[in-house]
């Protein structure tokens, strides 16, 4: 310590994090959506909750532990509060979870652990979904930052499409060692159910 | 010990995987381009993450008792290491406690500097690496060649005949997704059976006692929440002061390393979950007498992203393993010689100074002038190799002395003419990967003199 601070030079000012003017996304909701296609997830824009629950229907045939910490979607998942151990998770299928926000440029969604159940959740799971509102989509990640602000939280996480790895001559596997898919239900409250999704 | 030309001379031997390893890496350059070209403002995001760093570095004493104080508000134990020693044995001391004997680890060059595996190995500790790049080169008994990519110098089929051996896969099966999963379900048993996992850091943020990991496996993650211990090590420089700071680093650090817009997974760590332990070591190891060093202290500002890595000819064609430290390429060459700069001196040297890794550094580390710098600082301690201080010598006798200079020139000319093998051989290192130039029929000076009768 003492070395450091005898070495250290003399004081630089830190400079502004607010980004310059120019470039403004229009439609945060469909660029994210864009975004997050490209880097191998898949999104929705839904009426609500009941519209969420048909389509895990209709998708998830073949996945038979759902456990999510929505109560919305008690009827076709495993909701509780907390597990014991997190290694019980370990045969979680899909787990569906509310983060708070999306970011456009990015394709990611914040979340944090009191929405995951248990931390290990959402990376142990072989598959993730994560819900959000269409109007919760930010530009940039420094307005993620902003709409964070000092929100106390032991752990938070941005994910970004499923787990994925080109470690082995550059092609790109998805399913590394997390979530084998990652899908991201936007709910739209304008929209009817009997509209597209 | 072999410096990096003679490691590069041994790595050039295969021509066609010369060229397949420098298209790879340039492939990885070209999507940073156009990654960073969706970004308008991208050239305000590396002028503040820099003055970002620079502010870091003026005030780096406080920010770290900031970020202790914090931290330990959160419930962390912080622990100080002067050196790798105090490092590996702080690590040690903690998995001897818990009487563990086995360890999953994900991605920490901090880690590999100080040799923690070899360490841990000694004393009957199981390290399982769990980035599968890492793993790899694990399994193969090697350093990884590159910070970001580990394996990038091994073909497909070498590493099914690794996964072969040491995970029963079967023989010549090369497919990148069969290897993948076959990777998954042997690590997945590391994962759940583990009770301690260690993890680096790629920022910690002095306001708020948190440290983010980026990872796209979600290898880190795996470790850290299904273990009763996590202990997480990092380099005293990887400090900001703010977290909206993130902001402007997670931007920049995943298009300049692979060109994703940003990693799978930025996790941030504040506090242990409930039953938990959480450590976090930072280490000292040279980085404060690095500070010290005028020319060479913003070389701290490095986020690892290997952008450097991806852009140098000298590293694309010569290999990660050629530069003989854990932290290769040029930013490796100009940090390197800080912890021993006689053991890589020769790491300055093994750049053609174009500039390149400057020009893509997200965080305006101006590397080639730095490696310039170094070189002086070497020659001038006596560190530089006595090939080339004796050619040094002879070059500046030469053209210090008109007449030899002339006399030279002719000689050199008639022998290129009439005896082109005495300088078309393997004793004469530019006839090496290249062709010696057509020889002039006069030089300059004969030609200036005839036309000036």
């Amino acid at each position: 310590m003492g070395t450091v601070k005898t070495n250290q030079p003399e004081g630089r000012t830190l400079p502004s994090v607010a980004p310059p003017m120019g470039g403004e996304v229009t439609d945060p909701a469909k660029q994210f959506v864009e975004v997050l296609e490209a880097i191998g997830g898949r999104a929705y824009i839904v009426s609500g909750w009941g519209r969420i629950a048909t389509i895990i229907k209709e998708e998830y045939t073949q996945q038979h532990r759902i456990v999510s910490g929505c109560k919305e979607l008690a009827g076709i998942a495993e909701v509780k509060d907390r597990y014991e151990d997190p290694h019980t998770l370990e045969n979680v299928d899909l787990a569906i979870l509310e983060a708070h926000f999306g970011v456009a440029e990015n394709g990611a969604c914040w979340i944090t652990e009191d929405r995951m159940i248990e931390r290990a959740l959402p990376f142990i799971a072989q598959h993730l979904a994560l819900v959000i509102h269409k109007k919760d989509v930010v530009p940039h990640m420094h307005a993620a930052y902003d709409r964070i602000g000092r929100a106390a939280y032991g752990f938070g996480t941005f994910i970004a499409g499923p787990s994925k790895t080109a470690d082995i001559e550059q092609s790109l596997v998805l399913g590394a060692h997390g979530p084998c898919s990652m899908t991201v239900f936007l709910i739209d409250e304008e929209l009817s159910d009997a509209g597209f999704y | 010990m072999k410096d990096h030309a003679h490691l590069a001379t041994e790595f050039n031997k295969d021509e066609p995987r010369v060229d397949w390893h420098d298209k790879t890496l340039w492939f990885i350059r070209e999507k940073r381009d156009k990654a960073a070209g969706r970004v308008p403002e991208w050239e305000w995001l590396r002028d503040t993450a820099s003055a970002i760093k620079e502010n870091v570095l003026s005030n780096l004493s406080e920010y770290l008792l900031q970020f202790e104080d914090h931290a330990t508000q959160n419930g962390v134990v912080v622990h100080w290491a002067a050196d790798a020693k105090e490092h590996n044995e702080i690590v040690y001391g903690l998995l001897k406690k818990h009487g563990v004997d086995k360890m999953v680890k994900s991605k920490s060059m901090l880690t590999e500097e100080c040799h923690l595996n070899e360490f841990l190995g000694e004393q009957g500790i199981e390290v399982v690496d769990t980035d599968l790049g890492e793993r790899v080169v694990q399994l193969a008994g090697e350093p990884p060649s590159h910070i970001v990519l580990p394996c990038i110098h091994k073909k497909k089929e070498e590493i099914g005949e690794i996964f072969h051996e040491h995970l029963g896969t079967p023989a010549g099966n090369a497919d990148p997704q069969f290897l993948t999963h076959a990777a998954r379900l042997h690590l997945r048993e590391k994962f759940i059976t583990r009770r301690v996992a260690l993890t680096g850091v790629n920022f910690a943020v002095a306001e708020t006692g948190e440290f983010v990991v980026c990872t796209n496996e979600g290898n880190a993650d795996m470790g850290a929440h299904l273990a009763d211990v996590h202990i997480a090590c990092m380099g005293i420089e990887k400090l900001i002061p703010l977290r909206q700071h993130l902001g402007v680093f997670l931007r920049l650090l995943t298009r300049s390393a692979t060109g994703q817009p940003i990693t799978t997974y930025s996790s941030h760590f504040k506090q242990p979950r409930p039953g938990q332990e959480m450590h976090i070591v930072l280490v000292d190891n040279g980085r404060s007498a690095h500070l010290g060093r005028k020319d060479f202290r913003n070389s701290l500002k490095c986020i690892r992203c290997a952008a450097c890595f991806n852009t140098c000819p000298v590293y694309r064609r010569s290999g990660g393993h050629s530069y003989h430290t854990a932290v290769a390429g040029p930013i490796g060459s100009i940090l390197s010689p800080n912890l021993d700069m006689k053991k890589y001196s020769d790491l300055p040297f093994a750049s053609t100074l174009c500039g390149s890794c400057s020009n893509v550094c997200p965080v305006k580390i101006d590397i080639h002038e730095q490696l310039y710098k170094w070189r002086q600082v070497i020659v001038q301690d006596g560190n530089a190799p006595v090939s080339k201080t004796m050619a040094m010598k002879t070059m500046s006798w030469v053209l210090s002395n008109p007449s030899v200079y002339h006399t030279a020139g002719k000689a050199g000319r008639w022998f290129m003419l009439r005896a082109p093998f005495t300088v078309n051989n393997g004793l004469n290192p530019w006839y090496k990967q290249r062709d010696m130039p057509e020889v002039p029929k006069e030089s300059f000076g004969e030609w200036y003199k005839r036309n000036r009768k």
